[in-house]
């Protein structure tokens, strides 16, 4: 038993103050109702911002913290920033839906507040508890997210399906860390690992393929994303941006912590895992996207897609791999808050539209919402010069370094395949007959996260350094 | 000896009263069963020597779970007949699930071992019962060491009475509530009038 004091607490400081400030907000709410929506919307970012400056000030590779359950390395730290960024983004781009779409509900930024707790909680886990608590947190919050709408059949059902497989694959995770404690007597991710370096049974593989298939529905690899077209489509587009945005890169870093320092021993054993689910991931979300004619289904198999790349580094490790995967998936958020900006700015007549063939002809009618959107289109599917095309290059580049030669030439392939669908949205705003114009009231915040993606996707052309040395410095804290 | 008997009592009634549950035609049987079920783990858990388990279980599993199972099916106009007719379809590929599954968890059963560093790894082994009763085992390290996933179990909490008060509480304009502040406020000249009547005359 050791006694808890104020310092030893630093590295949790900003999870405590997201708390708190969740709870006050929470109080703010209840007492002014939803007329505060605003309020509160603009306070968690707020909040967000301040538990930014407070994790910078307390400092990396602190020593473990409550029990050895909560560490805080470069590398949390890097995923971190990226949640947090992305939670203020999505919270920055739901305001003013939520006010056309009529969901004014105060609950609705505290429970992405709520989320992301979760998300730095789980992040930051050193014990199979602490993960399965964050885990839970941040699923929780998106179930009612999902279904926040709830007078709209499709949401409903997005939140119940996403909520039933959920609880199932809970049940997997649960089962899994079981039979891992079973087996090595310890919950302790270091105590697992190096017992498991020892010795190894058949028991414990067993759990831990149970945790890892738990893990690849959280971020849909195939063959466990079944859910994610239903649920993208079916949630209010805010919270559809928020689920392209954050929660994977969460669940991302979690899968990476687990398989390099608890199981790095069955390194054997995972790789062919990986391995498959990369390699399905990339052929389901080129080749199931080409028939989608609704733009937020279409943006689900383009994120099963591109976690498939991702995976790819991962399989690939070591350093260079591993810091690859972080350039992707920082580049691919921003990449996907750009899109959903200009996604949530379909709306005709005070609806929101999200058919491809809504886009057409948006080049004449708003040339400043389709220029953009192609730069974003033209990135994500990896033409050179622009930042998708050096994310995908640098996951290739480490593949073929050791070794998997297969997987790139896939990887290659199905995004030839995928690219035919980003090129599609292209050609139907350039080139077919307008259609009406959208409604042209958007909010300046919005207007300010197309720009910042904007700037983010040209700039790192022409300076990518910076994000490449910040990943590998991260993922120097893993090993 | 005896332990034994009870153990294999406790064990087949359980077993039996689950199987019920899920083919009981009734629902209420069901849920009845289904207490019969918990009641039943429970006496496993006091064979086991947890005898707080147990009665968590008891109270909370039987107390409030099953009870407001029982609300439930009961408040619900839900035809549980109608909602059964598609199952059978999925007899098969459930079948097949659940066979693979019972085949692995007999490998891991067959192939079972603790690790040998297992023993040193525990972090709070079970306390000796005639020192410390198991209340107070769990109560010492459950605030002490594991404080945190024990404090971020009660951001869950909040989250679900959130998420249940979002997904299902409407406002329901024309309900008239009392307003005390309102009552409280009211003056003697708002709410009366003094009128006169003089005899004879009326109103």
């Amino acid at each position: 038993m050791e006694t808890i004091t104020l310092s030893s607490l630093i590295p949790i400081f900003p999870e405590l103050f997201l708390a708190i400030s969740a709870m006050l907000l929470l109080v703010i709410g209840v007492l002014k109702g939803n007329s505060s929506t605003r309020l509160i919307s603009w306070g968690s970012v707020i909040a967000f911002a301040i538990a930014l400056l407070i994790m910078t000030k307390g400092g990396i590779d602190t020593e473990p913290a409550l029990n050895n359950m909560f560490v805080q390395t470069s590398f949390t730290f890097f995923m971190k920033l990226l949640v947090m960024a992305g939670l203020i983004t999505s919270i920055t781009l739901s305001v003013q839906y939520l006010y056309q779409d009529n969901i004014i509900r105060f609950e609705y930024p505290l429970l992405a507040l709520f989320s992301g707790i979760g998300m730095m909680l789980m992040i930051s886990a050193n014990d199979m508890l602490s993960l399965y608590m964050g885990l839970e947190l941040q699923s929780l919050s998106l179930y009612v997210l999902a279904a926040i709408h709830r007078d709209h059949i499709k949401s409903a059902e997005s939140g119940m399906k996403y909520f039933i497989l959920g609880a199932i694959s809970s049940g997997m995770l649960l089962f899994g860390i079981s039979l891992i404690y079973g087996f090595t007597g310890s919950t302790n991710f270091e105590l697992i690992g190096t017992t498991l370096a020892n010795e190894l049974s058949l028991g414990a593989v067993i759990g831990f393929v149970f945790i890892l298939a738990a893990l690849a529905f959280k971020i849909s690899a195939v063959p466990f994303h079944m859910w994610t077209p239903d649920v993208y489509e079916g949630a209010p587009t805010s919270v559809t941006a928020l689920f392209a945005l954050v929660p994977k890169i969460a669940a991302f870093a979690l899968i990476i912590r687990l398989l390099f320092i608890p199981f790095a021993s069955l390194h054997d054993q995972w790789f062919q895992i990986m391995w498959l689910l990369a390699f399905l991931s990339m052929a389901v979300g080129a080749f199931a996207g080409l028939r989608q004619n609704n733009i937020k289904r279409l943006i689900a198999y383009s994120s099963i897609g591109n976690i498939g790349y991702a995976l790819i580094g991962l399989v690939a490790g070591g350093e260079a791999g591993l810091s690859a995967v972080m350039v992707y998936l920082t580049l691919y958020m921003v990449m996907t808050a750009g899109i959903f900006g200009i996604i949530l700015c379909m709306r005709r007549d005070g609806y929101g539209v999200t058919d491809i063939s809504d886009l057409a002809g948006l080049s004449r009618n708003t040339p400043w919402l389709a220029y953009p959107l192609a730069i974003f289109m033209f990135s994500i599917s990896g033409i050179p010069p622009l930042a998708g095309f050096f994310s995908k290059y640098l996951i290739f580049q480490a593949a073929i370094e050791s070794g998997l030669y297969t997987l790139a030439v896939i990887g290659v392939l199905t995004s030839v395949v995928a690219s035919y669908y980003y090129l599609r949205i292209i050609k139907t705003m350039f080139f077919d007959e307008p259609d009406d114009k959208f409604d042209s009231t958007i909010e300046s915040s919005r207007k300010l996260i197309i720009g910042l993606s904007l700037f983010v996707v040209v700039g790192f052309i022409f300076n990518p350094s910076p994000l490449i040395e910040i990943s590998a410095n991260a993922v120097r804290g893993l090993f | 000896m005896i332990s034994a008997i009870a153990f294999y009592l406790f064990a087949s009634i359980t077993l039996l009263s689950a199987i019920m549950v899920i083919t009981a035609r009734n629902p209420v049987h069901s849920v009845l069963f289904l207490i019969l079920a918990f009641f039943n783990a429970a006496g496993l858990f006091v064979l086991l020597g947890a005898e707080f388990i147990a009665m968590i279980l008891v109270i909370v599993y039987v107390g409030a779970v099953a009870v407001l199972f029982l609300f439930v099916v009961m408040m619900l106009d839900i035809s549980f007949t109608d909602l059964r007719k598609g199952a059978m379809q999925y007899v098969p590929v459930g079948l097949i699930a659940g066979g693979i599954l019972l085949f692995e968890l007999i490998s891991i059963f067959v192939a079972w071992g603790f690790a040998k560093a297992a023993d040193d790894n525990i972090a709070s082994p079970t306390p000796d019962a005639s020192e410390i009763t198991n209340t107070e085992a769990l109560g010492q390290i459950l605030y002490t060491d594991y404080v945190f996933p024990f404090q971020v179990a009660g951001l869950i909490l909040l989250v679900a009475m959130i998420g249940a008060i979002v997904l299902t509480h409407r406002h329901r304009p024309g309900v008239r509530k009392q307003k005390v502040a309102d009552q409280q406020s009211r003056k003697r000249s708002e709410a009366m009038e003094l009128k006169k009547v003089t005899p004879r005359t009326g109103i």
